[in-house]
């Protein structure tokens, strides 16, 4: 355990910004381009945990631990923001028997 | 008793029966308001009478009361004082003596009337403010009285309101009013900027140490005579007071002839020595003065309704005081306001005696013959008209030649139209009483049999009135016939004097041609009216272009209509209609109705469509980072 | 200091009680309208008149913003509190000619802006005030949305949005001199104290100014006025205009003219045209007014004008005038509207031409309302001539040729006033007066209250003058000496 720990701290400070830059844009990409409403969630998911590893590895760069409880909180949000978000898209799916984006525009003026 | 003891209970009696009838006009019998109503203007009589004996037999000259104080704002004091000197404690005995008289020549004129009760209380609600005006010891407590009276005079000419055109006869002459008041209120402001008090006692011995030819006096003047002319009709502000005729004569008499229309006169005799040190507004009411008398006694030439003529003569004889006014004869104008008192009042009265005998015709060309049914009128009303036109030894000869000397010495233009005027005034005069008078009766709907002459209550007060109109001329006889100018030195201590320095035989011969010229206008007219038994033509019928202008006064009322109330009105209803509805409103409304429109645009973005909000988002996001890369 | 809470919230929980109370809220509304009048004539009654601020109640509120309930009376608050606790029994009589529906509601509401107009005019802390300045406008909307006459629901929407709006900026300019106040309070005093330059109080000046303008109104802002008095329910038309406008031009006084002389100093001329430009503007309007009740409104804009303008010539002749302007004012413009309540009441029309010969038929009515239009076109003698005079004398030492502006109307006002008075109450009766009732009842108590009001005020004002005369000295002093030492 010592060992990993040590070794995760080897890992250079640059290649966990890139990643989750990386990860980050695969999520705003996803977000943009597809039209089904649990993709788009998905890739919203995917976009927090980015921003997620990017605290964590901070939080441990600066020795500052707040940022990893900062990450819990992010999880707990996005835990019940999941849970009220797919059972939207559930009763969307059930009213209209669809998820995708572009039918569901009656929101609108 | 002293005087400080006695002088608030001349006020306060008129008062006390203004309330008393006020109250209780629908309960009290007539009889009882008519005793009241005259009772206590005779008693404030008596209070008077005693007040002018211990004033003169007293070396002080001048007593201020204080009663309360009234208004007072930072250096501003206002107290509610009165102020007993000679020229107050003569207007008391006027205001008073001639009141009464009045008061109970209404008990019988109008007798009939279902509005007795309000019109005594009305009457004594005016005594009451009139003595206000001439006990103010400042400016603002004469302006209560100023406004009161204009007040009073606005309920008794809309007294039988439900004519339409008497109430709006009311109406013009309280607005008329009003106009010479901003003049007056504007003058007062400017007085007490410049003498830091509104009090006579504290401005006048200020202005009597200063030198003529102040910016500010010329000023100060001409707003305070601005105020003069809408209280007594000058041009160009005297067109209320013929419509003011409306009104039940008595009041003509008291208000319209004898004291309210007066009270420019006092106002500026009392600020003699502000008015002294501004030439240029002497000048100016030298000419306002004569050349309303002038026009006034030219309309009156051709005037049928019998108060009508008498209207006009006293807007002429009202432009007389002025003319001495402006010519520094303010001892002479007051004279004139006194002697006209007496014989217009009485003129009035007896008119008003003619009109209650003749059932409320007014029209001349309806009467005729009436000197065998109407004996004590004829008689009084020839006393009357005699003193108006100015042939000695009457009243009004003294005065209205006290005048014109005075005019003389200033200009002999001034003096040239005065003596026209005079000539017109006594053609007038008599035209009127040979067409009510004298020829055959030419009333239509009323039988001649049933003419008599009216009640004692109604003759009494014109047989002491002639009484007055006849002698009344003693109180200020001049050196010139051996008097001792009695008046001229007893309001010495409060009014400017300026001697005449005419020679005794300029005087004469000025006399003589005025007198000439008033002896000729009486032959003119009987030779006209008696001898040719003229009729004044129909109101239709063709007149000479001279004539016409006369007939018509001059189209002032229309020229003014002209001028002023149409394009007010237009100015309103632009204003209205245009600027506030349609402009400023227009602007707020567009303000709400702009918003309206720009949500209408901007909500489209609205558009429901996830993938295009998410997008906007993005691209929000990238543009701030952009933004904080670059300039941040 | 217990009273003067009494005092605030006296009326608030006459409100309560009303509101719950039914048919009898008539009643209950009138015995607490009743009782403030007594209390407020009773803390006059103590008042000692100097400058300070008396029976002062100062209780912590909301301390982490600085905020407190801070209320106290001075001679100027003094007044304004006299008038509203006479006009609001005044105003509650009138209505019982009335049968308004849901009769709880419009006696609680009309006792609950009471509370909001009291603590306009007593309150220290910028905060309170603003809260009392809205406070007084909720229940003023709804009485006139709910019981108002024709097209009410626009018309009272634009009233609402229109002072909302202007009262937005000055919360702006309340907010501003908060933070510029280094104690972090909205103490009155620590505003008064504050050093701003002049583009700062300039700022300051325009956020109040606004505000307070559409509130009196001040020409331009005026128009949401005649459509709301014409609209609103007659109790409606006089809280509005009786009392509420008194808030802009109190505002005036102990916000805006102390804290930013410097604002007033620069834009005063400007203020000072547009008062008296208003002054003739609505009074040449009113000439041609088909409809009684616009008539009075805009004559209250001219008349309003005129106390805008003595505010703003900035002396003691101008202040004391306006002083006492405000209660005759409210107490005249009370009066008109009553009249015209009764007429209406009786003919169902304010149209003026339909209207004719009253006075025969009602002499008593007749009497009371000449006696009111009397002291609305300030005759000797009558309130309104008091404050006028002063007025005019105040706006004279601004300027010669601003007094004979604003002097017009002492003529314009007599031209349509007797106008109205002889068109509607003069002439021959027609079929519609003929069968005209003489007033009789609360409408005889009301109508004879409001003339012996406007008697004894005119013939002995003292009491008033003095009342006021140390506070407004005070206050100028304080103006004249920010002016002279600060920048």
């Amino acid at each position: 355990m010592e060992n990993l720990t040590t070794q995760l701290q080897g890992v250079p400070l640059n290649h966990y910004i890139w990643l989750s830059a990386i990860i980050f844009t695969i999520g705003v990409i996803g977000v943009l381009t597809r039209r089904n409403a649990i993709v788009i969630f998905m890739s919203v998911e995917l976009m927090l945990n980015a921003v997620n590893l990017l605290l964590t590895a901070f939080s441990v760069h600066s020795n500052d631990p707040s940022g990893q409880v900062f990450v819990f909180f992010i999880m707990a949000l996005a835990a019940a923001e999941v849970a009220v978000g797919l059972s939207i898209i559930v009763m969307v799916y059930r009213n209209t028997k669809s998820i995708d984006i572009n039918v569901l525009n009656r929101l609108k003026w | 008793m002293t005087i400080e003891q006695l002088i608030w209970l001349v006020p306060l009696l008129p008062f006390l029966g203004f309330v008393i009838n006020g109250l209780g006009r629908k309960s009290l019998s007539k009889g009882l308001v008519g005793v009241i109503g005259s009772g206590v203007i005779l008693a404030s009589f008596i209070i008077s009478v005693v007040i002018f004996f211990s004033l003169q037999g007293d070396t002080q000259k001048s007593h201020e009361v204080f009663l309360f104080d009234w208004i007072s704002a930072g250096t501003l004091h206002i107290p509610l004082s009165f102020l007993v000197d000679p020229l107050s404690s003569i207007m008391l005995l006027i205001i008073t003596g001639i009141g009464f008289l009045i008061h109970l020549y209404s008990t019988g004129y109008m007798h009939d009337d279902e509005g007795f009760g309000k019109f005594f209380s009305y009457l004594n609600l005016f005594v009451f403010f009139m003595l206000l005006l001439v006990l103010g010891s400042n400016y603002i407590v004469m302006f209560i009285g100023w406004e009161g009276v204009g007040l009073c005079s606005y309920l008794l000419i809309g007294f039988w309101y439900t004519n339409t055109a008497y109430a709006s006869a009311a109406k013009k002459a309280f607005v008329m009013n009003r106009i010479g008041d901003l003049g007056f209120l504007l003058g007062v402001f400017l007085l007490f900027n410049f003498f830091g008090s509104v009090e006579f006692a504290k401005i006048f011995p200020q202005a009597a140490k200063m030198l003529p030819g102040n910016d500010t006096m010329v000023l100060i003047t001409i707003l305070l005579f601005i105020g003069a002319c809408g209280k007594s009709a000058q041009l160009p502000l005297f067109t209320w007071l013929p419509d003011a005729m409306a009104g039940p004569t008595p009041v003509s008499a008291l208000i319209h002839a004898a004291t309210m229309v007066t009270a420019g006169i006092y106002m500026i005799a009392r600020s003699s020595v502000l008015f002294d040190l501004a030439p240029l507004t002497q000048h100016i009411i030298a000419v306002v003065g004569i050349a309303t008398a002038l026009i006034a006694a030219i309309i009156a030439l051709t005037q049928t309704d019998i108060k009508k003529v008498l209207a006009y003569s006293t807007v002429s004889q009202l432009g007389y005081m002025f003319l001495g006014l402006g010519v520094g004869a303010y001892t002479g104008s007051f004279f004139h306001v006194l002697t006209h008192a007496f014989f217009k009042a009485l003129l009035f009265l007896g008119a008003g005696s003619v009109i209650h005998a003749m059932h409320h015709e007014q029209d001349m060309r309806h009467m005729g013959g009436l000197k065998g049914k109407l004996k004590t009128t004829f008689a009084t009303m020839m006393i009357g008209t005699i003193a108006i036109a100015g042939l000695p030894p009457f009243s009004g000869f003294f005065s209205k030649d006290e005048i014109l000397a005075h005019a003389y010495q200033a200009s002999p233009i001034l003096w040239g139209i005065g003596v026209l005027t005079a000539f017109l005034t006594a053609f007038y005069m008599f035209r009127m009483m040979f067409l009510t008078f004298s020829g055959k009766y030419r009333g239509t709907h009323h039988p001649e049999i049933h003419i008599h002459e009216s009640p004692g209550s109604m003759t009494l007060p014109l047989i002491i009135l002639a009484a007055l109109a006849a002698i009344g001329g003693a109180i200020n006889i001049p050196h010139v016939f051996g008097g001792n100018e009695w008046l001229a030195h007893w309001l010495s201590p409060v009014v400017a004097q300026h001697e005449l320095e005419l020679s005794h035989s300029t005087e004469f011969t000025l006399m003589g041609i005025s007198v000439l010229a008033a002896v000729a206008a009486t032959i003119y007219a009987y030779g006209k009216y008696v001898k040719g038994a003229h009729v004044p033509v129909a109101d239709e019928a063709p007149r000479s272009a001279l004539a016409k202008l006369s007939y018509n006064k001059f189209y002032l009322d229309e020229i003014y209509d002209f001028l002023f109330t149409k394009p007010l009105n237009a100015l309103s209803k632009f204003f209205y209609k245009v600027l506030d509805t349609k402009f400023i409103d227009g602007i707020v409304n567009g303000l709400g109705w702009s918003t309206n429109e720009a949500s209408k645009g901007i909500r489209l973005l609205q558009s429901g469509n996830v993938g295009f909000y998410i997008f906007m988002m993005v691209f929000g996001i990238i543009a701030l980072l952009l933004y904080t890369f670059l300039y941040i | 200091m217990e009273q003067l809470l009494l005092l605030i919230f006296l009326p608030l929980a006459g409100a309560v009680i009303s509101a719950f109370a039914g048919k009898s809220a008539k009643l209950i509304s009138t015995v607490f309208a009743v009782a403030s009048l007594v209390l407020a004539l009773f803390l006059a009654i103590n008042f000692i008149p100097d400058a300070s601020t008396q029976f002062q109640v100062n209780l912590p509120w909301i301390q982490d913003l600085g905020i407190s309930f801070h209320a106290g009376i001075d001679g100027i608050s003094m007044l304004t509190v006299l008038l509203t606790n006479i006009l609001v029994p005044i105003i509650i009589l009138s209505s019982y000619n009335h049968d308004y529906k849901n009769p709880a509601a419009f006696y609680a509401l009309i006792l609950f802006m009471q509370t909001g107009l009291l603590l306009v005019f007593t309150a220290m802390d910028a905060f309170l005030f603003y809260i009392g300045w809205e406070a007084a406008l909720i229940p003023i909307y709804f009485i006139c949305a709910v019981w108002g006459g024709k097209d009410r629901i626009r018309i009272n929407m634009k009233f609402f949005i229109y002072t909302i709006a202007g009262s937005l900026f000055m919360l702006m300019g309340i907010i501003y001199l908060y933070l510029q106040n280094p104690a972090h309070n909205f103490n009155i005093e620590a505003f008064y104290a504050l050093n701003l330059d002049s583009v700062q109080q300039g700022w300051v000046f325009w956020a109040f100014f606004i505000a307070f303008a559409i509130k009196m109104p001040i020409f331009p802002f005026h128009t949401w006025q005649p459509d709301t008095y014409t609209a609103a329910p007659t109790q409606g038309t006089m809280l509005l205009s009786g009392i509420m406008l008194k808030m802009g031009i109190y505002g005036v006084i102990r916000w805006l003219l102390p804290i930013v002389p410097h604002g007033v100093q620069d834009w005063s001329c400007l203020a000072m045209v547009l008062s008296i430009i208003g002054v003739v503007y609505a009074s040449l309007i009113a000439f041609t007014q088909k409809d009684a009740k616009r008539l009075v409104a805009y004559s209250s804009i001219a008349h309003v004008g005129l106390i805008a303008a003595g505010i703003f010539a900035l002396n003691q002749q101008g202040l004391q005038g306006a002083m006492i302007q405000m209660l005759s004012h409210g107490i005249n413009v009370v009066g008109l509207f009553f009249v015209l309540d009764i007429i209406f009441s009786r003919v169902k029309t304010n149209k003026i031409e339909e209207l004719g010969g009253i006075a025969k038929v009602a002499p008593q009515l007749a009497i009371t309302f000449l006696i009111i239009v009397l002291g609305t076109v300030a005759l000797p003698g009558t309130n309104g001539f008091i404050g006028e005079f002063l007025l005019l004398l105040g706006v004279y030492q601004y300027g010669i040729w601003a007094a004979a502006i604003a002097g017009l109307t002492i003529i314009f006002g007599a031209v349509y006033m007797l106008r109205t008075y002889q068109n509607v109450m003069l002439g021959k009766t027609n079929e519609l007066t003929i069968t005209f009732t003489d007033i009789k009842g609360t409408e005889k108590l009301v109508l004879y209250t409001i003339c012996a009001l406007i008697i004894v005020l005119g013939v002995y004002p003292k009491p008033l003058l003095h009342l006021t005369e140390a506070s407004v000295q005070h206050l100028l002093e304080q103006v004249n000496h920010k002016l002279t030492t600060v920048n």
